[in-house]
């Protein structure tokens, strides 16, 4: 450290240093300084480009909001006024979809991952192509869920979409699942064992007890994850400017995909309801995670 | 582990002799456990089949020149990938340009420098932005930050190095609209810098409170701290934080697809509108028939493939110094 700064005996005089650095030379002192400074900023920048969205948001999308937007279905082309109705129950119902998919399966693959297959090579493999899943990019999910359920069924699907949802959930819920569980102390499951409870029951009756709260935050985390995705849907589920069918063939409209389509349209009032409908999903999606977050924390105390 | 086979050596024996439902149901309990977790196995794997069956055909009729081809003709029914390589690649070498510093930044703030009352609130704002959906980028991108970045960064820097050698390729705008390569690496950036700070943070938790303090100890300076204590010690997990960053950046759409300018020709200026692949596969996909849809595939089969190399390869180095 002492060889790397170049410091004259004058300029080391002409400067006084403050008081708290003693005698401290001035390029330490100033490469010190740099780092805070700069690190400070840096955050400030981060928190401020949330603020600017957030704010970006809400002045353009509470203009767009209006009894209508909740009432009536999505307008066609040319044609005035209208609402979202449609797409925020058809992303409603894709989002339930995918999450009553991917619930059971990310807990059950989580629990066999901390209970059962705590050391075991599979174990390992698996939790490696989670991890990988967890960060793949969404919009192949949504080309392979195009070949394996859109092709094969002859069209867009309210299902397809859901099943892509839910290809997304899984890895989020999996991943918390085995987190909690491992935090589970082992006492408590040999407590059980004591009792002459099976495998089975000491799982359920208590590590999923005690690991209650992380599981459902995982569950929330991965709902809020899956609530704006755009890629997958945009080759599954699509969109529709109408209400969907019972059976969920053919396209089911959604926030996430309208908002796409309507924001870079060239209809004033489609891109007020892109900017209503963007409002919506992100305070939704938000209040989501605060949420997950607050009941994590809360057990966390406890 | 020497409690678990004891708990399951006691399970076996006791449970059978009381109630004779439960071993099966605790059977059925164990195989749907091992099912799901073979299932996250099994969609892996529908990925890669899915994307080599609906690309082959793509691949058979271009041979390598796929890859190397920038020709993207639907009229004349040819493809070539280079062009949406290249952009893919740029786009997310300027993302980690701009955003690893500001991320590393934002660790060392939260870690090192923040006071004790203001680290939740910071943090969670920092967590929340990578709650906030692709579009929403996108829109933002798109309607706040290129206006902005077309008047006041394209225009007078093409003014600026109008006529000058290389500089003024790279950074001149034939039509300063806001949109291009450049823009989407900043939105790419902002939207990596929550998953590397947050990962980054908790990497530089996890580094022994002692050895910081020793420092201090012998008089160093936060920043001599920060340089030769902290890094040395979470470099290479840092490395994998910034490659799961950048695989995230590699296969981002819908924000990418607002503002990228989705042109298909290949240009020394980072102002200029160009493609990635997951922009061009978003773009042209519910439209695409024939040898064009196994094109697009194979374009994700190519995604799939640097996004797993750079996955596999940050979760190795994330992982080894967890274990060290």
């Amino acid at each position: 450290m002492m060889d790397t700064a170049l410091q004259t005996p004058a300029t080391a005089k002409t400067t006084p240093s403050p008081a708290a650095w003693g005698r401290v030379r001035r390029s330490r002192h100033l490469a010190d300084r740099a780092l805070k400074v700069v690190c400070t900023l840096f955050t400030v920048i981060g928190a401020t480009v949330l603020g600017w969205i957030l704010l970006m948001l809400l002045v353009e999308g509470i203009g767009g909001l209006s009894p209508a937007v909740f009432t009536e279905t999505t307008p066609g082309p040319g044609s005035q006024g209208g609402g979202i109705a449609n797409a925020i129950v058809g992303s409603l119902i894709l989002t339930v979809l995918g999450i009553v998919v991917a619930t059971p399966i990310g807990v059950l693959a989580g629990t066999y991952l901390a209970e059962y297959g705590k050391g075991s090579k599979l174990a390992e493999i698996i939790r490696f192509v989670n991890d990988i899943l967890l960060a793949a990019p969404s919009i192949l999910i949504g080309l392979f869920v195009y070949m394996l359920m859109v092709q094969p069924m002859g069209g867009y699907s309210g299902w397809a979409g859901g099943v892509a949802l839910a290809i997304i959930a899984v890895p989020v819920i999996v991943r918390t699942t085995e987190d909690m569980l491992r935090l589970v102390p082992g006492s408590l499951r040999e407590a059980g064992a004591a009792l002459g409870a099976p495998m089975s029951t000491v799982i359920i009756s208590i590590s999923w007890k005690a690991a209650r709260a992380g599981m459902v935050t995982g569950v929330l985390l991965a709902t809020a994850r899956i609530a704006g995705e755009t890629a997958p849907l945009l080759f599954t589920a699509l969109n529709n400017n109408f209400w969907f069918n019972p059976n969920l063939m053919g396209g089911v409209a959604n926030l996430p995909v309208m908002i796409f389509q309507f924001a870079l349209s060239p209809y004033e009032n489609w891109r007020e309801l892109a900017w209503a409908g963007a409002l919506i999903i992100t305070l939704s999606i938000l209040a989501l995670s605060v949420v997950a977050r607050l009941l994590l924390r809360k057990d966390q105390v406890r | 582990m020497v409690a678990l086979s004891q708990e399951r050596l006691v399970s076996s024996q006791v449970v059978p002799a009381r109630r004779s439902f439960k071993p099966s149901f605790d059977r059925v309990f164990r195989l749907a456990s091992l099912g799901s977790a073979l299932l996250v196995l099994i969609v892996l794997l529908g990925i890669i089949g899915a994307m080599i069956y609906g690309g082959l055909p793509a691949f058979r009729e271009f041979g390598f020149g796929f890859i190397t081809s920038t020709v993207w003709n639907v009229n004349e029914d040819q493809y070539g990938a280079w062009v949406a390589i290249v952009g893919t690649l740029s786009t997310a070498l300027i993302a980690l340009v701009i955003g690893v510093p500001l991320s590393l930044g934002i660790a060392i703030f939260l870690t090192q420098l923040c006071p004790p009352w203001l680290k939740r609130p910071v943090a969670t704002t920092i967590e929340l932005l990578a709650a906030v959906p692709s579009i929403i980028y996108g829109m933002w991108g798109l309607f706040v930050f290129a206006p902005l970045f077309a008047n006041y960064i394209q225009m007078p820097v093409s003014n600026l190095v109008e006529g000058l050698p290389i500089v003024g390729t790279i950074l001149y705008a034939r039509t300063p609209s806001g949109v291009g390569i450049l823009t989407a690496g900043i939105i790419l950036a902002i939207m990596i810098i929550p998953f590397i700070a947050s990962i980054a943070r908790d990497i530089l938790d996890q580094i022994p409170p002692v050895l910081r303090e020793s420092a201090y100890g012998i008089g160093c300076t936060t920043w001599e701290v920060v340089r030769n204590v902290l890094l040395p010690q979470a470099g290479v997990s840092i490395i994998g934080a910034i490659m799961l960053g950048l695989g995230r950046a590699l296969g981002e759409t819908m924000a990418v697809t607002f503002v990228i300018g989705n042109a298909n020709r290949l240009s020394g200026s980072l102002f200029d509108p160009g493609s990635t692949i997951a922009s061009r596969i978003a773009n042209e996909f519910n439209e695409a028939i024939g040898l064009q849809l196994n094109a697009l595939m194979a374009l994700g089969c190519i995604l799939f493939l640097v996004t797993f190399t750079v996955l596999v390869l940050a979760r190795i180095l994330v992982s080894r110094v967890k274990v060290a």
